[in-house]
């Protein structure tokens, strides 16, 4: 217990006193933008792809819409996101010659891109359980497919997909530890130095630990509320 | 002068606000409308009946094009609705509709579910007029809330469809398709879901409204109601009118074999 505490007290000294802490804050925040950010790209392109996907298709154009979505929703599903972000760092970034970006942002997009492809199943699912009569009650008001979808199928299925939303957010979370791999800083890399830099690995790893679950444990509990909100419309009381 | 004024004005009364020809619908190889043609005019309540799977909700949903039709034509307001390039939006917006299910939209209120459509769908124009957003949505809310206290549920205005009664959310869907001011109203079977003690109220408001001089298409199995409120019955049988005529000419004295076979077998 000694060690332990001794270990305890070189972790503290090197996270508070040698401003190791400024890497960690650092780390946690892109940790938080990529996964927020991206989270936001994926439910409006995913919303956007489980739309073009659930369409009627008596025509041309939504089928191959369709076949281009499904082509993409293979791709980002069928590589591992360490190898999409390689890929769109060192091999699309450079081809298409856009300046400099920093890595943070390609992460964004490709996070984005990528978690686009997971929403759009889990929306395409979500869309599906919307009663077929709220999109004829719309169409037959005399609003557009697209402003029917909007005003009332998508707010529905988004109620009713939540639980899965919230699942994507958090695995989200947990795979932005890959960042480092195009040489962003997060909270494996900012803890690994601190772990270096006194050869005592084991606090700094149990404190990424505690990191990641604190950060869970709070978003579960604020998808437990949004939850609740949405849920005003549901008939009060009754079975739950 | 005179005379050709009032040719004129007769000849606009006569003309119908629905004008179907020799529509058709095949769901694949089923073809389950086969050549119906009739004309609809101002002021008409056609009762359409016949038995299940004759093409009745398929004829009238295919009216304001929720099916498109396979051939045939639909004139309204002086465009065939069949056509692809017809802007079919606009048109449905004086076609109101309302269904077995009720639909009203599960994530709006019920005074939502009454104004949305009227303030989404004409704000633009009001706008181009000089009117205020503001104002005009004001105008909107009024009129919805008119409408909830002409059926006695204005308590009801900011709960949300679950909370209802079925005969509660089948007023307020009667209610939401009249606030667009249509021309015509399509009822699919619209007491069909309800329990038993509910069908009497929904009855009575489709009732008032037809008083009121709206122009009404209705399938519905209820012959006692047909026989009150039709002007014309419309009796179909695999895709087809079998018979139509007045209420007394079909209840009464029915002509075609099939039409006494149904009307035995359900009055």
């Amino acid at each position: 217990m000694g060690s332990f505490g001794n270990k305890i007290s070189k972790f503290i000294e090197s996270f508070i006193f040698d401003g190791g802490y400024k890497e960690v804050i650092e780390g946690l925040g892109n940790t938080l933008k990529i996964a927020i950010l991206g989270l936001c790209i994926g439910v409006i392109l995913g919303t956007v792809i489980a739309t073009i996907r659930v369409m009627p298709k008596y025509k041309v154009f939504p089928r191959i819409l369709d076949k281009i979505c499904g082509l993409y929703v293979g791709f980002f599903r069928g590589t591992p996101i360490v190898v999409q972000l390689l890929v769109g760092y060192f091999v699309i970034l450079p081809l298409i010659g856009l300046g400099r970006i920093s890595e943070e942002n390609v992460c964004v997009v490709i996070f984005g891109l990528n978690s686009a492809a997971y929403v759009s199943e889990v929306m395409r699912g979500g869309l599906n359980s919307v009663d077929q009569g709220q999109l004829e009650a719309g169409r037959a008001l005399g609003f557009s497919y697209a402003s029917t979808m909007v005003r009332f199928v998508v707010p529905q299925a988004v109620k009713n997909i939540l639980p899965s939303l919230g699942n994507e957010f958090i695995s989200l979370i947990k795979e932005t530890s890959v960042i480092s791999f195009v040489g962003a800083m997060d909270l494996y890399v900012a803890l690994t130095k601190i772990g270096q830099n006194n050869y005592e690995p084991m606090v700094p790893y149990l404190f990424m630990a505690i990191c990641y679950i604190v950060m869970i444990f709070i978003i579960t509990q604020l998808i437990r509320l949004l939850e609740k909100a949405l849920s005003k419309s549901d008939r009060k009381g009754g079975a739950k | 002068m005179a005379e050709n004024i009032g040719f004129t004005s007769s000849s606009v009364s006569q003309v119908p606000i629905l004008s179907v020809y020799d529509l058709k619908k095949a769901f694949s190889s089923n073809e389950v409308l086969k050549g119906i043609s009739t004309d609809i005019y101002k002021g008409e309540k056609v009762v359409v009946i016949g038995p299940s799977g004759s093409g009745k909700s398929t004829f009238l949903r295919c009216l304001n094009c929720l099916e498109d039709p396979t051939s045939g034509s639909i004139i309204f307001d002086g465009e065939d609705l069949a056509d692809q390039r017809v802007n079919i939006n606009k048109h449905r917006q004086k076609i109101g509709m309302v269904f077995q299910q009720f639909n009203l939209f599960n994530n709006k209120t019920v005074l939502q579910n009454i104004m949305i459509a009227p303030y989404t769908l004409n704000k633009k124009k009001v706008k181009k007029e000089g009117k205020s957003a503001k104002e005009f949505k004001e105008e909107c809310r009024q009129n919805a809330l008119a409408l909830l206290r002409r059926i006695g549920l204005e308590d009801k205005a900011n709960v949300y469809p679950s909370t209802l009664s079925g005969g509660q959310k089948q007023r307020v869907a009667i209610v939401r398709a009249l606030a667009m001011s249509p021309k015509v109203m399509l009822f699919d079977e619209p007491t069909s879901a309800l329990d038993p003690e509910m069908v009497g109220e929904v009855l009575n408001l489709i009732k008032e409204v037809a008083d009121e001089g709206m122009t009404m298409v209705i399938v519905t199995h209820e012959m006692g109601f047909a026989r009150e409120v039709a002007t014309r019955v419309l009796f179909m049988d695999e895709g087809m009118i079998a018979e139509e005529g007045t209420p007394t000419e079909i209840f009464d004295n029915p002509q075609n074999p099939r039409t006494k076979q149904f009307l035995n077998a359900v009055l």
